[in-house]
């Protein structure tokens, strides 16, 4: 099999080099959610270009549509497009690659960029897929600080109410947001028990860890009768030292030497994964 | 080179003002860089509240605020505040009459190659429609800040519009002629008349340039105030001229195109033209590629005048 903690660690190798292009990009959640989209795509979800119109496909929806680099790069892996046309065209003049996710490209399901839409339109997926028997299931990816936003509480509502157990949402918990610290911009403390309150199944991980991921997305699917959140714990602009838990990275576009720099650390730890 | 973006001229007036009048109080929704508004938060940190990412919450925590006595100003990305909080403001601020002025920053295209959820060229026709909300869309630094030494002093709702970037100045420094809802007029003209709001103020000025290198005679509105709408010095422009041309950096409908028609059909019928973007999310690009692929500058609208004239 495939080895994904090092394939995690190569493809921001190319969210850099879409973001270092481009002159623009929001990294330090890209690489958070790394681990998260490649545990999905890459073992947890039936979703490939081969199915991509099936209707007993998987659903995905990417909530924190900002981390469209991550996205991009993880598509692009399984096949949906070219990553070095991503990397030349992203967000560039009448570039069908924009900065958010756009479902004129294939393998997106949904536009987004607008936070807290997510879950809510996975609810109508998750319910429709109900309806009709169909064996799919439904993902989505939220920020932790999108969190605050009121729509996702009414879906996570709807969810436990419609006992939508085909629906599991992560939270990539990294524990910042663009004005800092979520915790001092709108905290999240109990996360877990918030969820568990409205009758969900939450799974608490570390989310850069792909096999602690993988447990949890099987355990959800297991579950009966209720929604499952996994909350990956994660590291915001994971893999790069110097963007590590540093809310400026949000969407600062590293320097030559800083992308230099950020290259030489993921291909070592890209290295150590593959010798693992 | 202008480099102060007119956001940040509203900082500079509200951290003044906040000085003394302890009651005018800043909501952010994580939005407080993008807003220029981290250097409030710092000077004032008791007359700024965080709300996180929640845009509905920022407007109806405002009302709430304006109800029990603090003037609020609500600061967050146009897109979201003009189209996620729509009902908080019309029924929350407008409705209710509270004192709340709602600060849509990055407006129009400003966000570029972020695409059409951070484009917010909806946001006049939304917030025009609203009975008892004023709109107002300043073209440069200098009116952006007479606008604000206005709006911190009275006492009624109001949605304010400024984009992204530094815009080159359209007027001196000490001396910005300004009269609130009075539009700006930039010069007469008896062939044309353009009418513009915004960043669309300053390629309109260097269309009436162009035009009169052609002979050709254009006057230019900047219409700062969409609402109440100041339909007198329409009217008066475009009675002296042959054609009218409205630009803006907004849809098609519903914005200062739609109004300046509304206003020249029912008292002055002539021939108007209106420049916008297209009914159609924008090609990916930074604002100056948009606004060139769109002929949103000042060939463009120069070209539009003639074709008008011919
Ligand atoms: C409705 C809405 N409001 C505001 C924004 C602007 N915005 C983009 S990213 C972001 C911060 C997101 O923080 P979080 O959800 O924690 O994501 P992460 O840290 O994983 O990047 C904000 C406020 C948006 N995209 N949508």
């Amino acid at each position: 099999m495939e080895n994904l903690k090092a394939k995690a660690f190569s493809l921001r190798k190319n969210v850099l080099d879409m973001i270092y292009g481009a002159k623009t990009g929001h990294i330090g959640g890209d690489f958070s959610v790394m681990e998260i989209l490649v545990s999905l795509y890459m073992k947890e979800m039936n979703i490939s270009p081969e199915n991509q119109n099936d209707p007993d496909r998987d659903y995905f929806v990417m909530s924190k549509g900002h981390s469209v680099e991550a996205y991009y790069s993880v598509l692009a892996a399984k096949g949906f497009f070219p990553i070095e046309e991503v990397i030349e065209k992203f967000s560039r003049f009448r570039s069908k690659y924009i900065g958010h996710p756009n479902n004129k490209l294939p393998g997106i399901e949904m536009n987004s960029g607008s936070l807290g839409h997510g879950l809510p339109v996975c609810v109508g997926i998750a319910k429709a897929c109900r309806m009709d028997n169909r064996p799919s299931r439904v993902y989505t990816v939220m920020g932790d600080g999108e969190l605050a936003e009121g729509s996702v509480w009414e879906g996570v509502m709807a969810a436990s109410h419609y006992q939508l157990d085909n629906l599991c949402v992560t939270v990539d918990r990294n524990r910042l947001q663009i004005s800092g610290s979520t915790e001092d911009v709108m905290h999240h403390e109990n996360l877990k028990a918030r969820f568990e309150a409205f009758g969900w199944h939450v799974i608490s991980v570390d989310g850069n860890d792909i096999d602690a991921l993988c447990a949890a997305y099987d355990e959800a699917k297991t579950v009966k009768g209720c929604p499952t959140a996994v909350i990956a714990n994660t590291i915001k602009g994971c893999g790069v030292s110097f963007m590590e838990n540093q809310a400026g990275w949000h969407h600062k576009v590293p320097d030559q030497a800083q992308y230099e720099q950020a290259v030489k650390e993921l291909t070592e730890k890209e290295e150590a994964a593959r010798n693992e | 080179m202008n480099k102060i973006p007119n956001r940040q001229a509203i900082c500079e007036v509200l951290n003044e003002a906040a000085k003394t009048d302890k009651n005018i109080v800043v909501l952010c929704s994580d939005s407080r860089g993008s807003a220029s508004l981290a250097p409030f938060a710092e000077a004032h940190p008791d007359q700024f509240v965080e709300v996180g990412i929640a845009e509905q919450n920022l407007v109806s925590i405002s009302a709430g605020m304006a109800k029990a006595g603090k003037r609020p100003f609500a600061a967050s990305p146009a897109c979201f505040l003009s189209t996620r909080s729509y009902e908080q403001a019309k029924v929350d601020v407008a409705y209710s009459n509270t004192n709340v002025k709602l600060i849509g920053i990055s407006g129009g295209i400003s966000y570029g190659a972020l695409g059409m959820s951070h484009h917010s060229a909806q946001d006049f026709a939304a917030m025009c429609a609203i009975p008892n909300m004023r709109v107002y869309v300043p073209s440069d630094r200098h009116q952006t800040k007479k606008l604000m030494e206005e709006l911190v002093k009275d006492e009624k709702p109001a949605y304010i519009r400024v984009g992204r970037n530094p815009v080159e100045d359209i007027y001196d420094e000490d001396d910005t002629p300004f009269e609130m809802d009075r539009a700006t007029v930039l010069c007469e003209g008896t062939d044309a008349a353009i009418i513009a709001c915004g960043e669309m103020v300053r390629p309109a000025k260097e269309a009436a340039e162009i035009l009169k290198q052609q002979g050709i005679s254009a006057s230019v509105l900047d219409m700062y105030c969409l609402k109440p709408l100041d339909k007198e010095s329409i009217i008066r422009m475009a009675n002296a001229a042959k054609v009218v041309v409205s630009v803006e950096e907004h849809a098609p409908f519903g914005g200062l195109g739609s109004m300046v028609s509304q206003v020249v059909g029912e008292n002055c019928p002539k021939k108007v033209a209106t420049m916008a973007l297209p009914d159609a999310p924008v090609i990916t690009g930074t604002s100056m590629e948009v606004f060139n692929y769109y002929g949103l500058n000042a060939e463009g609208i120069a070209g539009k005048v003639m074709e008008l004239l011919s």
